[in-house]
């Protein structure tokens, strides 16, 4: 009787060790291309130290002096600002037509005729380089592109819309781009979590007379919501990192005016000037950003979990 | 399941990456031995080389110098005008060329983004570790930040690799004040003399001004009010006169003080000038606000535009002669001086200090930039403006100066002149950024997104960020 425990403890340790070895690669990248990286960004953002010409200037401790430059010209807010615009300009229609699709694909009453090809086709454009994708659009947006040439030909306007020197054309590209990229990701996670709701629910709704749209709001919406609540996760850190699409549309200035300058794109003009300093403090603001933002889903995604483990608990007692 | 999926994923990223690094620096050895063998042998093929340049006798390097010729540029031109005209120069591929035995290896980075500066940069302030082999022997750079290396001890004085003043009597003095570090040494050389002017469409000419000869049409656009008559009556026609980027140059050439004068950025009266036209014409439809080099600003050789602004590399390497429908294809352009003289662009050859092949940079810089025979190849074969006063005037007398796409007019003349008329005291190691950040934002202004006074922030902003050490 004695010897049982410690030989089982000893397996279980010794099961263990494989956990810990194969944690192993993994710290360890994560710490030099993670961790150390982190501390130094967030020292190096105490230093003035940047290129004037070749010159290397500094680096001179300077205290807290660039995180007060960022917040006093008072930009970060105005690109937060327009990252959040564009992300929501692509997400909302994103979502619409995921659901819608995901929906249509799930349900098995609807049997939709070579499924398997459509949901190939809508994840294609995911599997264009973003580069690539923008590239494509500033050339058929140009002032004397195909899509004006086909507009002026229609008559509907009589001279080239000039889609990147206006707000609207150029953060409603992103967002089109965007939304066109990622709603065939999206609906094929919504999908998967359509798949997985049980479906003696649906019968026991259809035998109650429940018509598609009852079903779809009553049932689907709410049994889909800890998979909603990834879907918005991931989009939301991907787009608080909006890069590549804004950056290669508009040769990195976020015409017009800078209205369609992300966070990250801001980031990226520090490089001119290798101005490691600024750079530093601004990746520390956005750390602290992305962090906020991720505290807040955190609580909310887990006050769900205790949610549903809740009503559980009661019914057993009931 | 997603964890397990995740660290799997995570796995097999590891271990790829383990397996790359590895592979890398496995493949590296492996490649260097083909480099070596019979290299002392073949110093000879200068001899059985064409004996018609007198350059070639120094072309064969001192024996105690380096095997690898690196050139840093951020096109093909420097690349082609060497294959073409540099007697000892063979190709090997498109990155490697062989001088004797000397190995040429061309970094070629574009402009893009700054990338080939970055990439310089990186590089040269690696210069002093790095082996022979691997320094940077030779680099190419533009008016516009040459002052950037040239006030640097990164750049040679061409006295110290043996070339003399009267080596370059024959340029022109304004390419040679570009490459002087402020005590006055010079530090590169240039085969372009880049005076520029403007250059119409000979079809909208005769049909806006009425005819399509070059005294004619500089009457028309002989200052900027009579400019900006013509350009409105060539959106009366219906055509475009040009981009407002077309003539910043002009503008920006003819300012009175620097950009940043003791670390203050300093808007010329010259400039507001350009704005207050630009805007005047961008609002009457006459021009519009295409970036340089963009699809749509390039459309206008097919034509359907009056003008473009630009020196002679311009005919060469932006008017597509070769492309079927061009304008140029049907030597449809005409050159005239234009509302202002300016100069834009150039490149010129600087010297890295620190390079091991010495005496073979000496002889690039001397036959490319001085020697008159090559010199007037280039301007016959590329349609390039020289930096020889002999040669362009040559060029100037009779008709092998005439140029097709041009419809046979001989521009040389008017380059000529306009290159002893350039002045380039306000030039300052700021300009590149300054130039490019006035010009984009200053089109929102134009498009009518912005107020003057935004579009001005936008552009302090701009600056600011690219050199912090400057301020409103």
């Amino acid at each position: 009787m004695a010897n049982e425990p410690k030989k089982g403890k000893s397996r279980v340790v010794r099961y263990n060790k494989w956990g810990y070895i194969f944690l192993i690669p993994f710290i360890a990248v994560y710490l030099i291309f993670q961790m150390i990286p982190l501390i130094t960004t967030i020292y190096n953002s105490f230093f003035e130290n940047y290129l004037s010409g070749i010159k290397q200037i500094g680096p001179n401790w300077i205290g807290l002096n660039n995180y007060i430059e960022i917040i006093n010209n008072g930009d970060l807010i105005m690109y937060a600002k327009n990252t959040l615009i564009m992300w929501i300009l692509g997400f909302v229609p994103q979502i619409f037509f995921s659901l819608l699709l995901g929906a249509w694909f799930a349900d098995t009453r609807l049997r939709i005729r070579a499924a398997g090809f459509f949901k190939t086709v809508i994840y294609l454009p995911n599997l264009i380089m973003a580069a690539a994708f923008s590239m494509l659009f500033f050339t058929l947006f140009a002032d004397t592109g195909p899509v004006n040439a086909i507009l002026q030909n229609l008559g509907w306007i009589s001279e080239p819309y000039q889609f990147l020197s206006h707000a609207g054309g150029s953060r409603g590209l992103v967002a089109f781009m965007n939304f066109l990229m990622w709603f065939g990701n999206t609906t094929i996670l919504l999908m998967a979590g359509m798949m997985g709701i049980d479906n003696s629910l649906f019968e026991a709704a259809q035998v109650d007379g429940a018509t598609s749209t009852q079903v779809f709001f009553r049932i689907t919406l709410p049994m889909l919501r800890p998979i909603l609540l990834f879907v918005m996760i991931t989009s939301l850190i991907g787009g608080l990192q909006m890069f590549d699409v804004p950056q290669v549309l508009t040769a990195g200035d976020g015409t017009p005016a800078r209205q369609s300058m992300t966070l990250i794109m801001y980031l990226n003009k520090h490089l001119y000037s290798k101005n490691y300093g600024m750079a530093g403090a601004l990746s520390v603001f956005l750390f602290i950003i992305t962090g906020i933002l991720s505290l807040i889903v955190f609580k909310f995604s887990v006050q769900d979990n205790v949610d549903e483990v809740k009503p559980r608990r009661n019914r057993n007692k009931g | 399941m997603k964890k397990k999926v995740i660290s799997t994923l995570l796995a097999t990223a590891m271990v790829a990456t383990l397996l790359a690094g590895c592979g890398g620096s496995a493949a590296a050895p492996a490649a260097e031995p083909a480099a070596e063998p019979a290299a002392t042998e073949e110093a000879a093929p200068t001899e059985e080389a064409a004996p018609a340049a007198d350059a070639t006798e120094e072309a064969a390097p001192a024996a105690d110098e380096g095997k690898v010729l690196n050139i840093y540029a951020w096109n093909e031109e420097f690349k082609s005008r060497l294959t073409d005209h540099y007697a000892n120069y063979t190709k090997v591929d498109e990155t490697h060329g062989k001088i004797g035995d000397v190995d040429v290896v061309w970094n070629i980075t574009p402009s893009d983004d700054n990338a080939y500066q970055n990439n310089l940069d990186a590089t040269l302030l690696k210069q002093a570790d790095a082996a022979a082999d691997d320094k940077i022997d030779l680099f190419l750079v533009e008016a516009d930040y040459a002052l950037k290396y040239v006030d640097t001890d990164y750049t040679m004085a061409l006295p110290d690799l043996g070339i003399t003043d009267a080596d370059l009597a024959d340029q022109y003095t304004y390419t040679q004040s570009i490459v002087k570090d402020s005590n006055g040494v010079l530090k590169g050389s240039s085969w372009q003399a880049c005076s520029a002017g403007l250059i119409y469409n000979r079809e909208i000419a005769k049909e806006v001004v009425g005819s399509d000869d070059p005294e004619e049409v500089q009457k028309a656009v002989a200052d900027w009010a009579k400019f900006k008559e013509t350009a409105k009556k060539v959106q009366e026609a219906g055509y475009q006169m040009c981009s407002v980027n077309d003539t910043y140059r002009v503008y920006s050439n003819n300012v009175s003080g620097q950009w940043v004068q003791g670390n203050k950025i300093v808007i010329d009266k010259n400039m507001e000038n350009w704005v207050n036209d630009s805007k005047e014409l961008v609002d009457a439809k006459a021009e519009n606000t295409y970036d340089l080099w963009g699809d749509d600003w390039a459309k206008g050789k097919q034509g359907g535009v009056f003008c473009y602004f630009g020196p002679a590399w311009f005919f060469n390497f932006c008017l597509d002669a070769d492309a079927d429908g061009t304008v140029a294809n049907k030597g449809g352009w005409g050159y005239v001086v234009g509302p202002q003289s300016y100069y834009w662009g150039g490149t010129w050859i600087c010297a890295a200090t620190g390079t091991d092949n010495a005496s073979l940079v000496k002889d690039i810089i001397l036959t490319m930039t001085t020697d008159k025979a090559v010199l007037k190849d280039i301007a016959q074969k590329d349609a390039d403006c020289v930096n020889s006063k002999s040669v362009l005037a040559e060029l100037a007398a009779d008709e092998s100066g005439n140029l097709a796409l041009l419809g046979g007019q001989n521009p040389y003349k008017m380059l000529a002149d306009g290159a002893e008329k350039v002045d380039l005291s306000n030039l300052s190691a700021y300009d590149q950024g300054c130039n490019e950040e006035f010009q984009k934002a200053l089109k929102n202004y134009f498009d009518g997104n912005s107020t003057y006074e935004e579009a001005l922030d936008l552009f302090y902003k701009g600056v600011i960020e690219k050199y912090p050490e400057v301020s409103k």
